[in-house]
């Protein structure tokens, strides 16, 4: 059971933001820029940073929401599900390794993130901007797994819930809906 | 030297220097910040919603962060410092109230992960009549400062180790709050 009372149709994340939609505004706006704004770095690959940090956390909603948005947007479950285990072994570039290592320093602390582990990420070719995001990426999921885990928010056990959730975010982005949640009331 | 480059990086500390990099990012995390630490809709005044935010930022060993929000909090509350430091050393022995320990206690549990946070801790600050908004204002208030600090400290920017130097910062915050800042502007020309 939540912590606070929050809408029993809107399971994890969703409620929190509808309890409190000025703070939600700014965070939807940040996400959306951060995963779906242009970027070298493709939608699925900025999915596969939220999904390693929220793995890391522990995080059960974020980690099942983000993997099937990157399931989507991949095109295949292989990718996603060993860049949870072992990056190294997974079937990404060189460059995204260096990336997804950062972002699970950033999910230990600010501080954890060494000069070394960025030449590394700078050597195989990312830019700035892709450090950049990648940190702040990590950094707002270290803010959404403790949101959605410190309040108890719901966390549904049913797998069809997840593959809704995937669809929604990979074809309507994380701004809130234009008519709201409503329609999702039994 | 921050592992990116930064424009101005002399002038611009901490996230401000971060805030220049990328002005588009910057714009939504500074309404965060407006809309967590500055409307007050509960009884959580500005400146128990800036002790939060340095509390935190002090768990997370983030200098930056806890010295402007100490500064901030200062200014609010009207202390010299001492307060806060007795925040951050022992918060149960500080001159605060029971809600606000109580508070405090369940932000030292979300810095941790939000796992941590645990049933009794919610009851102890309802039975010190926290409301469910300051709750929730407390769980993403500490929620967005592991934000803010890792992002700060991930990035490797600078950050002055002089308290003093904050605290004309901190009295800009509280007059002028979050929402307008542009760190360009505050470039010395």
């Amino acid at each position: 059971m939540p912590h606070i009372p929050l809408p029993s149709h809107l399971p994890g994340i969703t409620g929190l933001l509808e309890y409190s939609q000025d703070t939600a505004d700014p965070i939807r706006e940040l996400t959306q820029i951060l995963l779906r704004g242009d970027s070298t770095l493709s939608q699925g690959e900025r999915e596969l940073v939220a999904t390693v940090v929220s793995h890391n956390n522990e995080c059960t909603f974020c980690t099942t929401a983000h993997t099937a948005a990157a399931d989507l947007l991949l095109g295949e479950s292989v990718t996603c599900e060993m860049v949870k285990k072992d990056i190294d072994a997974a079937p990404v570039s060189s460059k995204m390794k260096a990336l997804l290592k950062i972002a699970k320093l950033v999910q230990q602390s600010g501080k954890a993130v060494t000069e070394e582990a960025v030449s590394i990420a700078k050597a195989e070719g990312a830019t700035d901007l892709e450090i950049h995001d990648t940190v702040l990426i990590a950094a707002l999921f270290c803010l959404y797994n403790r949101y959605v885990d410190g309040l108890a928010s719901v966390t549904p056990t049913n797998p069809e819930f997840y593959e809704y959730l995937g669809e929604r975010i990979v074809n309507h982005g994380y701004n809130r809906l234009p008519q709201g949640y409503d329609h999702l009331k039994k | 030297m921050a592992y990116i480059q930064i424009p101005e990086e002399e002038q611009l500390p901490g996230i401000r220097g971060l805030m220049a990099f990328r002005p588009e990012t910057a714009k939504h995390l500074n309404e965060l910040a407006e809309a967590l630490l500055r409307k007050t809709d509960n009884d959580l005044s500005k400146g128990d919603r800036e002790l939060i935010a340095t509390y935190v930022s002090y768990l997370n060993d983030c200098l930056f962060c806890q010295s402007i929000h100490g500064a901030a909090a200062q200014c609010y509350l009207e202390d010299d410092g001492t307060l806060i430091n007795q925040v951050k050393q022992h918060y149960d022995n500080a001159p605060i109230s029971d809600k606000m320990k109580s508070l405090l206690s369940i932000a030292a549990s979300v810095q941790k992960g939000g796992k941590f946070v645990m049933p009794e801790q919610i009851e102890m600050a309802r039975n010190h009549e926290a409301t469910d908004s300051e709750i929730h204002d407390t769980v993403l208030i500490a929620a967005a400062f592991c934000m803010f600090n890792r992002y700060v400290d991930g990035l490797g920017t600078w950050a002055s180790k002089d308290p003093e130097s904050y605290i004309p910062r901190g009295k800009r915050i509280v007059e002028e709050g979050y929402a307008a800042y542009d760190p360009m502007k505050s470039l010395v020309k």
